[in-house]
Order: C-alpha cells, then sequence, then structure tokens
C-alpha cells in the first residue's frame, strides 16, 4: 500500500530524539520511584512506612464503609409542569446569535434546563450545522463569571429602578446619546430602537464590529449602489478563490458556508468532479489547510493578488511577484475562473481591495450564479468610520449617554485606551455586558443583558430569511434584555416579550401559524407550507420530543425551495482601486492578526473552558494565544542570533521562547509557536486573549490582547501591519499543544489521491487493500472460485459491483485474517464512515462530543502532561517541505475510538471492563475499570484517555477533586447543570473513550421499540456527526441494507472506503473515505518529501 | 395486587404479555421436572400466600375444597370463563375476593400446576414470618431441632476426646518419668506455634469470608424502609382503592423514572377526600407499632399542597402562583450513579409488572425496598426473561433468531440473548 508521508509537526518529521522520548512514553510523568540500592529502608517510601499506611488504609476504609448509607431525598416538581416529564428531554427550536455570527439551533433541555445545542435542518441558511462555538454557548449560559445582578458604580444593585432613573435623566438631558451595539440581527430590536429614538430624538444608533466588514460594505455600495453583503453559494461554485478570507474557518458565517463547501466537495466514483479551490493568505488558515492549490503571500499584498488575478483574468497578463507557485497558481485560477460558476472571497477589510474583488466577481460573472445579490446578508452591518467619529464626539465631550451593548470598545477597539479615556467624558455610560469586561468595568451602569438560551428574541440573518429565539430556562440571574431595558427607557408599558409576540402573530397572521413558526425555529420563504404539513399538531411552546425531532429531522427535503438568486451590474471604479492598491507597500517581516476558530474576537468565548482547551485546528494549542512563525523565519531568527533555543520548533519541549513584537512603538511579548505553512515573513497573533481577570477563572489574564495591533487608515480598520521588530527576550513561556500527544509513528493512515488520478483508476485504493491483504483473506487451501453467484446475491442486496467485490473481501479477511472467533451481531450492527474530503477540521464535533459526553477540561498544566480527555482528536497532518509554506499540504482525520470487533484493548484488559458488545460497540464500563492502563499502551489508535484527577468531582471524597485555580471546574451547582444526565461522570483512576453516543444508541432503540417498529435509518445520531457542519460523519446499522452506512460503504463509496490500520486486523466499525484534492500533485506521495520521513522512520 | 389488575383492564395484552413471557420462560426449562417453589414464586407469589389469604386465598390445603381434582386446571386456565359458566366454587371465591378475579394462566401445564399445589401443600411457615408478607424477603435462618442435638452430641463427645487426649498424655508422661526416659517439655496450646498458625488461618479465613460479604452488601438496601413525611399508604391506595400505578406513577411507561407525583396529582382526589375513613377496615400502623391518623396524614398533605381546607382553594402568593412545596420524600430504591435504569423500557416494552421488582406493594402500608437490586439480581432476571420477540415489531430486525424460531432450534429469544448482559446496556 502506498505510503504516504504526512507528519503531526517538525519533530516527527525531522525525529528527534526527544521526540522518540515522548511517542515511546505515552504518559510523560515522571514515576516516583526512588533509587533503592541503598536499602529498602532509607528509601523515601520505606517497607514499614509502606505496610503501616496499608494498615491504616484498610482500617479506614472499612470504617468508611461500615457507615450507614446516606439518607437521599426524592424531591419532586411542588406543581408539575405539564410538558416537563422528568427524564424525557424536551426540545426548543431557538437561535444562536453572537454578534452577527447566527446558527439556528434546537436546543435539548432537560428539567428545564439547557444541556446541548443541536443544529437546526430546517434552516436554509446553517441547514442543521454548527459550530464549535455554537456547541460551547451552552456552557457560556452557567458561567459562573457572568454577572448576576445589575451594577451603579461599580457596586452591585438589587433593583433596576435606581439605574432606570438615572440613564432616562441622562437620556432626557438633552446631550446626544448614543446606543453603541455589535451587528443586531434582530428586526424586533430594531423595532425597539426605532421607538427609542422616536422618543429621544437625540439619540443615535451605532454599530460597531471589533472584526470589521465595513471595506466591503462601502465596495458593495460603490460597486453595486448596496451597503450591503450578498449571499454567498459555495455550493454552486466550481472554482472557489479565497484572498486570505477563512471563510470555513472564521469569516462571516462559516457554519453556511461549511455547509455549501463541502456540498461542492462530494466527489465519488459515480461522480467525478468537485471544486477546485485556491487560497492565497499569509497565515495559515483553516481554509487555507482545506485548499486545493494555496500559496502564501504578505496579508499586505492581498490588494497585489487582487489585480494580478483581475489582470490575469480581464486581459491574461502574468503576475510578476516573487514567488513563482504564487504567479502560477493565480494564473490557473484566472484560467479556472473564466470557466464560469466561480468565486473570488477576500478577507481583507480594504474598499479599494474589495472593490477590485467585485470587478473580478463581476467579470467571471459571479453576480448572479454563485453570488446571490436577492438575498442579502446582514451579519455585519457596522461601519468602521462610524466608532471613530464617535470616540472623538465622547472625548470631545459631545455624548451625554452612552449604552453599550454586546460590544467592548476598550478592549476590541483598535485604541482602547483612547475609548476608555474618551469615556471618562460620558456622563452616563451604561454597559449590557454579561461580565465584568474592560469596558463594563469603566462604566458607571452595568446592566447585564440575558443569555441567548434565557431570552426572547429572532434574527434575520438574510433579508428575508427569520429565526425565532425562544427561552429554553428562566433567567438565572438577575439581568434584562437590551430591548425590555430601551422599552423602559421609552416609556413603553409593555414587555419586549409581548411586544415581540405581538410582532410576529401579525407578520405571520394567525397563532396557528405563530406555534408552528416557534416550533420550526426559522420563518423561510417556502417553508410554513411544508412543515405544517407535516407535523399534524402544532404544540404551543414545544419543539418537539426526540422522537418527532428524529422524525422531523429525517424528513427534510432533499430539495428545497431555491433561494432566488439575482446578480447586480458593477459600477465601481477599478482603476482607482488598482492605482490605490499600487501604493500599499510593506517592507520587512510583517505581523498578522487573525480569529482564532475558538475563540473569536473574544466575548464570552475568553471564559468558555471548552473553548479555551479546545485546539486550534491549525496549531494544535490550547489555552494560550502566541506568535505563529514559519519553520524558516525560526531559522533565520536563529541564525542571526546564534541561539538554537529558538528552532526549537520540536513541540516536545513545550517551554518556548517568548520573543517581542514592535510595531509602531507598541510592543508585546508572546511565546512562539512554529507553524507550517505560514508565510516566511509574516508573523500571526490571534484576537481574543489578554482579557482582564474579572472576565472570569479560566480566561482572565490569559494570553496578550492583539488588538492594539489593529489599525485604522481612515477609512476601515486593518489587521495587519509591517515593519515588526522581532526581538527575543530571556523569559520562556509553557504552550500546551496536543498535536504530537498520540502519535501513529509515521504509519500509513492516510490516503489521499489527485482528482485525475482517482478518476483514471477508482479502484487504486481498493486494489492496493485487495493486494495487501488478500493472502489473509484467501487461505491458500481454501476453495475460492469466482464467487460470481455470492457476488450476484450481495448486489442483489443493494450493494454496487465494486460494493460487492469490496463486501466478499471484507467478509474473508474478517474470518480468514485471524485466529480468533467471529463476532456476532445477529440484531445491529454500529458503523461510522468519515469523509476526509469533506472533514474541514472545525472542532464542531469535538465540542458536541464533549458536551453530549461530559468530557472534562482538564486545565493547561495537565494538557501539557498530555492528560487531556477529548474522546475525540481532529489530527492534523502536514506533508511538504516545511522550509517552503507553499509545499505545504495539510489532511485532517478526526480519531475516536474505531469500535474494532477484533479489538486489541479488550485482550488486556485483566478485569474484562472493556469487551465487546453485540451490535459491534467497544463498550467500557467504568465501575469495572482499576485503572491498568494496559488497555491504552495496547490500542493502536491512542483514543483511549485516563482520569488521572477527579476532574469534575465524580466521588463522594471532597478533597479529590482536581484543581489548578483555573480551570472552570465542574464542581458548582451553576457550572454542573451542563453535565447531560443520562452519561455518567467519570471518577479518577479509570479509563475512558468515545461510546459512539451508546445514550443515545440505546434512546433511539428504546424510541423504536416502544412504537413496535424497527429502528429507522438516522434515528440513532451521534454527537459528532449531529454537530458536523459539512455532514463528514455518516452513523448507521450497516446490517440495514438500507441505511446510509450500508450504502456508502458497499454501493456510493466503496472506491474510497478504507479502514484505519486494517493490516492489524483490529476490524474497526470506523471506515473513511480517502481524501481526494483538486490539484496536480499530492506532495505526499512524492519522493523529494518522502525521503526525510523514510530516513527517520 | 387490585392496581394491576386495573392496568389488566386497561391493557389486556399487557398482561397476557407478560404471563406467555413466565410461561415461556418456563417451558424453557421444562427437560426437568417443574420446579414447584419457582413456579410458584414467579406466578402467585404476588397475590397468593400459601398459608393466609392475601388477594387471593391461602392455597394450602385448598386442593381438598375441590368439587373435583381436575377443577384447578380449568381454573388456573381460565378463571373468569369458570365464574361466568356459573361453577359453583369458583363463585363462590370470587364472591369472597371481588372484584379481583384470578388472571388466567393458560400456558402452565398441569405438571406445573400439580408442582405449584405439592410445593403449597408442602410448605411450613418459616421461622418468623416478615410483617408485611414479604413472601420472598430473605430467608430466616431457621435450625432445625436435630441440629442442636447433634451439636451438642458433637460438643460432648469432643470434650471428651480431650479430656482423654490429656489423660493419655498425662499417664505417657508419668510413665516416661518412672522409666527415666526424658521427658520432651510440654508447650501449652496458647504458645504452640502449629496450632497458632492454625488459628491465625482460621480466623483469617472466616474474617475475609465476613469482609468480603459484608463489602458486597455496602451500598445495598433491601428491606429498606425509612419514615416518609407523610405517611402514604399504597395498600389503601392501590390495594383497598385500586389506583392504578400509572396514575400517579405517569412516567413509568414514558421515560427512565417512574417519578413521584407532585402534590397536585394527589390534590385531584384529595380536594374532595380530607378524611380517612377506612380505619374501621385497615388501620393505619406505622412499623414501630403505632397507630397513624390517616386524617391528620391528609391534611400533612394540604400543608405540602398549599391546600386550604376550609376555604376549599389554594394559597397563592401575590402573582397567583400556589404555594405549594414538595414533600421531602426519601428515597427508597437507589441505584448508584453508574447504572442507567430505565422504567419505560421495563415497564411499556418489556411489560414487566411493578410487582416482579417492588413486591406486593399493594399490600405495604409503607414501603421497602422488596429486591436487592443488586447487579446479580438484575443479570440473572434478563438471562430468564424472554423478550417479546413475536408482538414486538422492533425485533424483526433479528433475522437470525427468527431463522432459528422458524427451524425450531429456539422457542424464545431472552434479554440476554438480544444483548441484555452486556456492560453497555446498563452502564455508560
Amino acid at each position: 500500500m502506498s505510503q504516504n508521508k504526512y507528519w503531526k509537526g517538525i519533530e516527527e518529521l525531522e525525529n528527534t530524539p526527544a521526540y522518540q522520548k515522548s511517542v515511546a512514553d505515552e504518559f510523560p510523568a515522571e514515576l516516583p520511584f526512588s533509587d533503592v540500592s541503598e536499602g529498602m529502608l532509607s528509601a523515601t517510601t520505606p517497607r514499614r512506612d509502606f505496610l503501616k499506611y496499608l494498615g491504616f488504609s484498610t482500617a479506614a476504609a472499612m470504617l468508611a464503609a461500615s457507615c450507614e448509607m446516606p439518607v437521599r431525598k426524592a424531591i419532586t416538581y411542588a406543581i408539575k409542569p405539564d410538558e416537563i416529564m422528568p427524564g424525557v428531554p424536551n426540545w426548543y427550536a431557538s437561535s444562536f446569535v453572537d454578534g452577527g455570527d447566527y446558527c439556528a439551533i434546537l436546543v435539548k433541555t432537560r428539567e428545564g434546563r439547557p444541556i446541548k445545542i443541536e443544529g437546526n435542518e430546517l434552516s436554509s441558511i446553517t441547514r442543521g450545522g454548527t459550530s464549535a462555538r455554537v456547541q460551547a454557548s451552552v456552557l457560556s449560559l452557567y458561567d459562573n463569571a457572568r454577572i448576576r445582578q445589575p451594577y451603579a458604580d461599580g457596586k452591585p444593585v438589587d433593583m433596576f429602578e435606581k439605574i432606570d432613573r438615572e440613564v432616562m435623566a441622562g437620556l432626557s438631558s438633552g446631550k446626544p446619546a448614543v446606543l453603541l451595539t455589535a451587528t443586531l440581527l434582530s428586526p424586533t430590536v430594531k423595532a425597539v430602537i426605532d421607538q427609542f429614538i422616536a422618543k429621544y430624538p437625540t439619540a443615535r444608533h451605532i454599530v460597531f464590529d471589533p472584526i470589521s466588514y465595513s471595506g466591503m460594505l462601502l465596495a458593495n455600495e460603490a460597486s453595486y449602489g448596496k451597503r450591503a453583503l450578498p449571499s454567498y453559494h459555495f455550493d454552486k461554485a466550481k472554482t472557489i478563490v479565497s484572498i486570505g478570507a477563512d471563510f470555513l474557518g472564521t469569516w462571516l458565517s462559516p457554519v453556511e458556508f461549511a455547509k455549501g463547501y463541502a456540498a461542492g466537495r462530494k466527489m465519488s466514483a459515480q461522480k467525478l468532479e468537485m471544486s477546485r479551490h485556491y487560497q492565497f493568505e499569509g497565515l495559515h488558515s483553516l481554509t487555507g489547510a482545506n485548499a486545493d492549490v494555496r500559496a502564501t503571500c504578505k496579508p499586505s499584498e492581498y490588494g497585489a493578488v487582487a489585480v494580478a488575478l483581475y489582470n490575469a483574468v480581464m486581459a491574461g497578463t502574468a503576475p510578476s511577484f516573487a514567488s513563482k507557485k504564487l504567479n502560477d497558481s493565480i494564473v490557473k485560477a484566472a484560467e479556472d475562473l473564466k470557466k464560469g460558476n466561480g468565486m473570488v472571497v477576500c478577507g481583507s477589510n480594504d474598499v479599494q481591495v474589495q472593490t477590485v474583488v467585485n470587478a473580478i466577481n463581476a467579470a467571471i460573472n459571479a453576480n448572479g450564479t454563485t453570488i446571490n445579490w436577492a438575498v442579502n446578508s446582514n451579519y455585519k452591518q457596522g461601519i468602521d468610520a462610524d466608532m471613530v467619529n464617535l470616540v472623538a464626539a465622547m472625548k470631545a465631550g459631545q455624548v451625554g449617554t452612552l449604552i453599550m451593548h454586546g460590544v467592548n470598545p476598550a478592549y476590541e477597539y483598535y485604541d482602547g485606551a483612547a475609548f476608555t479615556e474618551a469615556l471618562k467624558s460620558v456622563p452616563v455610560s451604561l454597559s449590557m455586558s454579561d461580565h465584568l469586561d474592560e469596558t463594563a468595568t469603566a462604566s458607571k451602569f452595568i446592566l447585564p443583558d440575558h443569555h441567548f438560551l434565557e431570552s426572547w428574541g429572532d434574527a434575520e440573518p438574510k433579508t428575508g430569511y427569520f429565526s425565532l429565539m425562544q427561552p429554553s430556562i428562566a433567567p438565572l440571574f438577575k439581568t434584562r434584555s437590551l430591548a425590555d431595558s430601551l422599552l423602559t427607557w421609552a416609556g413603553a408599558t409593555t414587555t419586549y416579550a409581548d411586544f415581540w409576540k405581538d410582532y410576529w402573530l401579525k407578520k405571520l397572521g394567525s397563532q396557528s401559524a405563530f406555534d408552528q413558526a416557534l416550533q420550526d425555529g426559522v420563518v423561510e420563504p417556502g417553508l410554513t407550507n411544508f412543515s405544517s404539513s407535516l407535523i399534524p399538531t402544532a404544540g404551543a411552546l414545544r419543539a418537539a420530543t426526540p422522537n418527532d425531532t428524529a422524525v422531523i429531522r429525517s424528513t427534510v427535503p432533499a430539495v428545497r425551495l431555491e433561494m432566488t438568486m439575482s446578480g447586480a451590474s458593477f459600477a465601481g471604479n477599478v482603476s482607482a482601486a488598482i492605482a490605490g492598491i499600487a501604493g500599499m507597500k510593506s517592507s520587512g517581516s510583517e505581523l498578522a492578526l487573525y480569529e482564532k476558530v475558538a475563540i473569536g474576537r473574544g466575548g464570552s468565548w475568553s471564559n468558555n473552558p471548552w473553548m479555551l482547551e479546545m485546539p486550534d485546528p491549525i496549531t494544535k494549542a490550547t489555552w494560550d494565544n502566541y506568535v505563529c512563525i514559519s519553520p524558516a523565519m525560526a531559522k533565520k531568527l536563529d541564525a542571526g542570533d546564534l541561539d538554537m533555543e529558538l528552532t526549537t520548533h520540536n513541540e516536545i519541549n513545550h517551554s518556548r521562547r517568548v520573543i517581542r513584537l514592535t510595531v509602531n512603538g507598541k510592543s508585546l511579548e508572546l511565546p512562539t509557536v512554529v507553524v507550517p505553512g505560514m508565510h516566511n515573513d509574516v508573523v500571526a497573533v490571534a484576537l481574543g486573549y489578554g482579557r482582564v481577570k474579572s472576565i472570569g477563572r479560566a480566561g482572565g489574564e490569559v494570553g496578550k490582547n492583539a488588538y492594539p495591533f489593529m489599525t485604522w487608515n481612515g477609512t476601515t480598520f486593518g489587521m495587519a501591519q509591517g515593519d515588526v521588530k522581532i526581538e527575543k527576550t530571556d523569559k520562556r513561556y509553557d504552550i500546551a499543544q496536543t498535536q504530537t500527544h498520540h502519535s501513529y509513528e509515521g504509519r500509513a493512515i492516510i490516503h489521499e489521491y489527485t482528482l485525475d488520478d482517482f478518476s483514471k483508476n477508482p479502484k487504486e485504493l481498493l486494489e492496493d487493500r485487495f493486494g495487501e491483504f488478500h493472502h489473509f483473506a484467501h487461505l491458500p487451501w481454501e476453495e475460492h472460485g469466482d464467487g460470481a453467484a455470492q457476488k450476484a446475491a450481495l448486489i442483489a442486496a443493494g450493494m454496487s459491483e465494486v460494493g460487492a467485490e469490496a463486501a466478499s473481501f471484507e467478509a474473508a479477511y474478517r474470518k480468514n485474517g485471524t485466529l480468533y472467533g467471529v463476532y456476532d451481531s445477529p440484531g445491529i450492527h454500529w458503523g461510522m464512515s468519515i469523509d476526509l474530503n469533506s472533514c474541514i477540521g472545525c472542532g464542531a464535533c469535538v465540542i458536541g462530543c464533549q458536551s453530549e459526553n461530559n468530557v472534562a477540561v482538564v486545565g493547561k498544566s495537565k494538557v501539557l502532561m498530555a492528560q487531556e480527555m477529548f474522546w475525540m482528536n481532529i489530527d492534523r497532518y502536514f506533508a511538504g517541505n516545511p522550509d517552503d509554506p507553499d509545499t505545504i499540504q495539510t489532511v485532517f482525520q478526526p480519531m475516536l475510538c474505531q469500535h474494532c470487533d477484533n479489538a486489541p484493548c479488550e485482550n488486556v484488559c485483566p478485569v474484562s471492563a472493556t469487551n465487546h458488545s453485540s451490535e459491534g460497540l467497544n463498550q467500557m464500563a467504568y465501575n469495572r475499570c482499576i485503572g491498568t492502563k494496559y488497555c491504552a499502551n495496547n490500542c493502536p489508535y491512542k483514543v483511549r484517555r485516563f482520569n488521572w484527577m477527579d476532574w469534575d468531582d465524580a466521588d463522594c471524597f471532597a478533597d479529590n477533586l482536581y484543581e489548578d485555580g483555573h480551570r472552570e471546574t465542574m464542581d458548582e451547582n451553576l457550572t454542573r447543570m451542563v453535565l447531560n444526565p443520562d452519561v455518567v461522570v467519570r471518577s479518577r483512576g479509570v479509563m475512558e473513550k468515545c461510546s459512539f453516543c451508546v445514550q443515545r444508541l440505546q434512546d433511539a432503540k428504546l424510541v423504536a421499540k416502544k412504537a413496535g417498529r424497527p429502528m429507522q435509518d438516522g434515528e440513532a445520531k451521534t454527537a459528532c456527526q449531529t454537530a458536523c457542519p459539512t455532514d463528514a460523519i455518516v452513523f448507521g446499522n450497516v446490517n440495514d441494507k438500507s441505511s446510509a452506512i450500508f450504502g456508502m460503504r458497499y454501493r456510493d463509496q466503496p472506491e474510497r472506503t478504507y479502514y484505519v490500520l486494517e493490516e492489524l486486523h483490529t476490524m474497526a466499525n470506523v471506515s473513511y473515505l480517502s481524501k481526494v484534492r483538486n490539484n496536480d500533485l499530492i506532495v505526499a506521495g512524492k519522493p523529494e518529501t518522502d525521503i526525510i520521513m523514510d530516513k527517520s522512520i | 395486587m387490585p392496581a394491576l389488575n386495573r392496568l389488566m383492564a386497561r391493557y389486556p395484552q399487557l398482561l397476557a404479555g407478560i404471563f406467555t413471557l413466565f410461561l415461556l420462560s418456563l417451558t424453557h426449562q421444562s427437560f426437568a421436572a417443574p420446579d414447584g417453589k419457582a413456579l410458584f414464586q414467579n406466578n402467585c407469589a404476588s397475590c397468593h400466600n400459601p398459608l393466609k389469604d392475601a388477594t387471593g386465598p391461602a392455597l394450602q390445603g385448598a386442593d381438598k375444597n375441590w368439587p373435583r381434582p381436575d377443577w384447578v386446571y380449568d381454573w388456573v386456565h381460565n378463571p373468569s370463563g369458570m365464574i361466568a359458566s356459573g361453577d359453583k366454587h369458583a363463585n363462590a371465591l370470587f364472591d369472597k375476593f371481588k372484584p379481583i378475579v384470578m388472571t388466567a394462566f393458560p400456558n402452565l401445564s398441569k405438571e406445573e400446576i400439580d408442582a405449584i399445589i405439592k410445593y403449597v401443600d408442602d410448605y411450613k411457615a418459616p421461622g418468623s414470618a416478615p410483617a408485611a408478607g414479604a413472601t420472598a424477603a430473605a430467608p430466616a435462618s431457621s435450625t432445625e431441632d436435630n441440629t442442636w442435638l447433634y451439636t451438642s452430641i458433637t460438643l460432648i463427645l469432643l470434650v471428651l476426646a480431650i479430656i482423654l487426649w490429656r489423660v493419655n498424655a498425662g499417664l505417657k508422661r508419668v510413665a516416661q518419668e518412672k522409666e527415666g526416659q526424658p521427658v520432651e517439655r510440654e508447650i501449652p496450646i496458647y504458645r504452640h506455634k502449629f496450632w497458632i498458625a492454625v488459628a491465625m488461618i482460621l480466623v483469617t479465613i472466616l474474617a475475609g469470608y465476613w469482609i468480603v460479604n459484608a463489602a458486597i452488601g455496602v451500598g445495598r438496601q433491601q428491606d429498606y424502609m425509612p419514615k416518609q413525611p407523610i405517611f402514604y399508604s399504597h395498600k389503601v391506595h392501590a390495594g383497598i382503592n385500586q389506583i392504578n400505578c400509572l396514575y400517579c406513577h405517569s412516567g413509568a411507561e414514558q421515560s427512565r423514572h417512574a417519578m413521584i407525583p407532585s402534590t397536585n396529582v394527589c390534590m385531584n382526589c384529595h380536594k374532595q377526600i380530607s378524611e380517612y375513613t377506612g380505619a374501621a377496615d385497615h388501620k393505619l400502623v406505622d412499623a414501630e407499632g403505632n397507630e397513624i391518623n390517616g386524617t391528620e396524614q391528609i391534611q400533612l398533605l394540604y400543608k405540602y399542597a398549599g391546600w386550604d381546607p376550609a376555604k376549599k382553594e389554594y394559597r397563592r402568593d401575590a402573582q397567583g402562583n400556589i404555594l405549594a412545596t414538595a414533600p421531602p420524600w426519601v428515597k427508597i430504591h437507589n441505584l448508584p450513579a453508574h447504572v442507567y435504569f430505565n422504567h419505560s423500557q421495563h415497564v411499556k416494552v418489556g411489560q414487566i409488572q411493578c410487582q416482579r421488582c417492588h413486591g406486593n406493594i399493594e399490600e405495604m402500608d409503607e414501603v421497602y425496598q422488596f429486591a436487592p437490586l443488586s447487579m446479580g439480581w438484575c443479570i440473572n432476571c434478563h438471562r430468564q426473561t424472554e423478550v417479546r420477540f413475536k408482538e414486538n415489531n422492533y425485533y424483526s430486525i433479528f433475522a437470525k433468531y427468527q431463522e432459528e424460531i422458524k427451524q425450531g432450534k429456539r422457542d424464545g429469544i431472552t434479554v440476554a440473548d438480544e444483548g441484555g448482559i452486556e456492560c453497555q446496556k446498563c452502564h455508560y
């Protein structure tokens, strides 16, 4: 089988001694063995002491055990609400809204508390997808650091009235008032704002988006006469060119784009076509990692690249950058774009750059085919100049009252210090932040808003596409919504909830339509008819029982009402823009700021332990921000200094040299992380870190704030600047990276082909597998004819011809490749298929799994010891020459327990705590586990996790809880509310791992049994599967010939199906689909780049 | 089990199913002679006590009253048919125990019925019968009279042997002294290494046995009968007044929790019923033997429910919410956190009677934990109980088992066959 070479990090590529040692030690912790050669008595723990302790602990245990059982109380509801049945979850359709970020969601509540978020498949925007942040938002609800009551002058107050009086006095003082918000998606809140402004005519509403898109908004206004963002249809695009836009990770609406992008990348031997994705970028983004063709340039060159692309499209002019790969890629991209169905997106916030991008899109007729001007996207509405002018006006004392909601300018504004200073000149300042953040602590009043899971509300993410928000829990604290506050100040007597209901009743026409809309969660063109016929009874505020949900969700029609498309005629001034771009030059190294997939702009995510501990898709670092530099730059810096330390880009040594970046007189000290694929002259720092201590225990004073390095060019904010001075400091700092934990030591676990190669011989992978295992599958003394009859039977059972071949081969290999017996699965045999083409590495599944299965957060110091508990990791592999960022290709591989039918872990457990079920599950009985860790040692996939500590207060010993003073733990009543009551919280000393969400499988079976019918395909879904925005994961009963998983393996995709480490005859129940790149060359297959690995391994 | 009979009336197919299950499990073992004790406990014990009248009549000696020897087969196979047919003895029984009609057991074979009758007739009262009539409670440690006899004889003989041995040793020493042979100095038994070793081993074994048994019992609470905040009698409600179990425990068919009802459910009836009038027929007595005034207990309920019995309305706060609080019921059946148990799986899907795990709940004034709730107890039941393989279409996916049943290789599918004793059926 082809031994394509991938590496997780440079240390693996170079196979340093430290790396080899770390691979050998799966659990890098020092064992407390002391030298006993001096005699046992003088050892630190002499034998006698040992015996004494043994005796004492035995006696203590006996005493403890003989104590009486505690008396447990069963407290019922005093009066049970009709819609709650204890033990049965209720689902509510709602909307995730965070600034302009949007996702249609279903909230799972148990006994009245939200515990899990799922995507709402009825939405034609996010189509059931979620992101890691959406999954983690439920933990933010139970954030201990949330403000619990209003504050006045820094002191907590119990009543809203006092603040109301002072704010209304301020509003009526005649001095202008400003309502400063992030982008608001809610039409009703906007209506409330109108009412508020009608009452106070001097008030203005200003929108401030810290991650700004006003360059695009203004360029679109100039180009198309609309200050708006269009809808992007990545599913319709054949060629996607992204210039620095991380549209799968953070740009604009990643869930929506990921869904569309993946749709265009789904291919099979029957459908040999997929979109081609070019990425030009300076840092290594999630989107770049997924690109077919990726070339690097400095962020300041995004404009130049856009111009070069424009010229290549319009006149065929060859670009003249120093980088050959960049030039070639632009030429190819231009050729592809001209073939039609192309799309160019750009992450720059510069009006001129965006104008050129618009010109290209107009030239290739993208408008109307892949870019839709009929339906505007409302995700970002802020214009940067408004904010800058506001700060100036505040400073000049022209603002009497400043009401802030969803923004934190003291932190997020490029000149936060100036804002804080100017805030002092505002007599009445009020923040509605839910945390004691930088702005809230500087404001006179704090009036915390509800969490979105506690709120009524709505969103209009796209014009005409609405989404409703309903509370799934009563407000936990004394908080009040923005709209309620505004209504109170405007003198209205209605509450926002009534206002909201009236608005929607009027809009929808009838109570039944309203109920229906609330149950669906979305109000979209063409949806109402469909859903009302589907669901017979419109329950009032309830969404559906899980059973109903399964039915609803499995019957979402494959063909949706298509969004109306329309183009727009381009009227921008390209030549002026090109001339402007020609002036944009930067010299020296460049600093690029970026949003992390997990943390984003900051906000409440900065204090969300799930988000802080989620490994970054590219760097695999947790808990911190850092300076990303390329390997070549690390070496270069090193050579100048003759200090080898900086090149310790081996991730084994997590103590990193701290470097100082200085730009324009501002400096920042952060540790380095070497990232292959970074442009050699670019350093990148993530935003959202370096928060004040009061933001919370988890996120306070973690990392450094990079917002001060944002730039203001007079029109828009920018996220990059040149002439960075890089200096070494004496300091060192630990960065907890997970990338080299759980190593596969270079074994071939990824199969990757170019589209051309795959098209030429789709069966290549299958032939490789047959070839390698033929010897084991077909015993020489066994007769094997051509098996025509058997094959015909398999085809009759619903397999394709190739599928039948694969199935009979797999059956023979299963039976003959082992001395062990073959496990029988008489009823159900669970299986999962993961499409490496669709997986974009975003990490939504990791957090979905964490939320569903009560997976513990371990804290940075324990991640450093490779003790992270994720049941699922997304392994990120690089291929290529680390010194040449343009050769780097990245592959993501989700890795979870493979539920082997012939599992190596099961054989070695001395107490049979892990064993096999008749449904193909590799079971783990925690209460039986004695913690030998033999299973983890013997697991070739390295997916078992040991509870080194009592992370979540699982046992009855009060002092046993692990505490690092930083990690938010699950030991408080508030945070514990997020735990899934159907999954046990594991105690210290036991092994755990992916269970295929067995609680969901059991539930789906029970629902079917109660209804007295066989379980339907799609009723049982794992948490990773439902979280995935790209439908990369298919799960189901392989014994069911009509199931999607059966179809995937034996009908639609047998050519691409493979099992990781199949040669071990583990008979895994997780299969993967090989990755197909739509480009000319898979780097990992090339001898030049493989040499290093061959040498090492 | 009147409550169950109500259940029966509502879900006739439910009970038929359960008993089919019972019987299927019995036929499974029918290669051996029918085990009367097991049959009795599985099928009859929830209503019948061998010695005294319960929900149904005492069975010991009942055969003497039968009009004909084979009368019992007809009766067991179809009681209501017998009553309807005007059979005199059947109607006499019915009059005595009405409105409860005995459940039909059409699948019990004649041999099995005979075995039950034989067991019942041979049955002797245990040394101390549990007060609440817990027929299946742990067997009392009774010893037969002869044991004492044998023990005392053995002890006497042992003492005799020791005396003789000592005498023999003394004489031997005297003889040796007389003959001038060197005399071994005798080591007393309490300092004799051999005997000390023997004693230590014995103590270790016994202590080990005791510790292991005690350790296994840690956390188990069979027969646990705590005092509850309200003296709520299941016997009065489910037994005498025959309220369906599911009326209050409405979660049992839908959820993992059977659910203790909230006070508003109690008030559905107790708005009208404010006095306990049944004291003449059934005096309420608690475990300590104190007489309980039922009416006072209803008043206690009113306090929790926020009901003003004088005004006959709820007390409400300013917002109009009823001022109810939940009674702090003491939880009797406690499973460890790592056990997932789902009532609906057992009650709705498995159609298991409540009494199978909770005992004669309709006979209990105060509820106690009837079953050990140990893993062994669960597993045993999963091994023996058959799923409703033919009735529930869910199981149609088990093609292999369908085939085997068709070929006659199998009679039925137990829970264990379907994976019911695998770890992750209950632990996740």
